[in-house]
């Protein structure tokens, strides 16, 4: 087995750094109403991008899967709501879409 | 409380990761090191899968670089919501910033405090290391299917956490929507690095948002 120590090290650094900038930098400054609002956005667009990236980057094999689960996870949080509930059901509706 | 979703959710996103480095002949501690040290799920499955195509550790590295740049986002996406909070604490936050426990965060309403954010993050950083371990050791047991299933809960974590917001106001819908859309096109015009897809749909899409929505869904929580 290979070490990856230094690839591991390198990660951490290049992951650190743009989380903790903004937080130093912005954290004290008054900010323009609108680049406000547009950092108020980034949620929803971060996660709409998240989510449908995860469908179509899921490996082969997986894209049934992936497309149902998160087509339950998001039925399951839209009529019943709670994140644990979604979650588990998108993993036993992807595992019943895998065994079929 | 609001760390307990994520600790469900990340679990076994957790477990598939140490699985997948099992398979690719990562050892243990190195495994461990990633989830310690790295702590970023997108990236820890992507090193994977580039450590498997034989990729160079450098290149590995700028497109961690680039994958993590939505964090600079969500990074200053938090900051303006921050209680009044000494400085030396602010690299321990930063530390934290992963996008579930940045989507649990950003939807909590009112000033974000220092402890609220040290037990949601610690939380998710707890199952997150207990999860790569249990993965690594145990996950070789469970049934293939199931190993392949446990992946698809970070989708539907992030599923779980957008609805309920969409449900509150269209708005939000619109700009989950107009960004998936954006991220598709450039998928499909494919002249970007990859890891530059998702950063610039992010970016297009909340900046028209500014120029096209009036009211605005984050507002109450200022």
């Amino acid at each position: 087995m290979n070490s990856y120590l230094t690839l591991i090290l390198g990660m951490t650094l290049v992951t650190f750094l743009p989380r903790l900038l903004p937080l130093i930098t912005l954290s004290e400054r008054p900010i323009h109403p609108l680049f406000r609002r547009f950092l108020l956005y980034i949620p929803y667009t971060a996660l709409g991008a998240l989510i449908v990236r995860g469908v179509m980057q899921a490996s082969s094999g997986m894209e049934a899967a992936t497309f149902i689960g998160v087509g339950v996870a998001a039925a399951c949080s839209w009529y019943q709501g709670g994140l644990i509930l979604s979650v588990f059901a998108s993993i036993i509706a992807a595992y019943i879409t895998l065994s079929m | 409380m609001a760390g307990i979703p994520i600790v469900i959710g990340y679990f076994p996103v957790a477990m598939a990761f140490g699985l997948l480095a099992r398979t690719v002949n990562v050892s243990l501690q190195d495994t461990f090191f990633f989830s310690l040290l790295v702590f970023a799920g997108a990236s820890q499955f992507m090193a994977i899968d580039l450590i498997k195509a034989g990729i160079a550790p450098l290149d590995i590295i700028l497109a961690t670089f680039l994958l993590n740049l939505r964090h600079l986002m969500m990074s200053a996406s938090l900051a303006v919501r921050l209680e009044e909070i000494k400085k030396r604490w602010l690299p321990f936050i930063a530390f934290g910033i992963t996008d579930e426990s940045f989507s649990v965060a950003s939807m909590k309403k009112g000033a974000l405090s220092f402890p609220f954010l040290m037990t949601l993050q610690g939380i998710a950083y707890l199952a997150w290391l207990s999860g790569t371990v249990t993965g690594y050791l145990i996950g070789s047991v469970l049934p293939v299917t199931l190993q392949n299933s446990l992946g698809v809960g970070l989708y539907a974590m992030f599923m779980a956490i957008l609805m309920p917001e969409i449900k509150k106001s269209l708005n939000v819908l619109l700009l989950s929507v107009f960004s998936g859309a954006v991220y598709i096109s450039l998928d499909f015009i494919n002249v970007l690095p990859s890891g530059w897809n998702l950063i610039i749909a992010i970016i297009v899409a909340s900046g028209i948002g500014v120029m096209v929505l009036k009211d605005d869904p984050g507002e109450e929580r200022i």
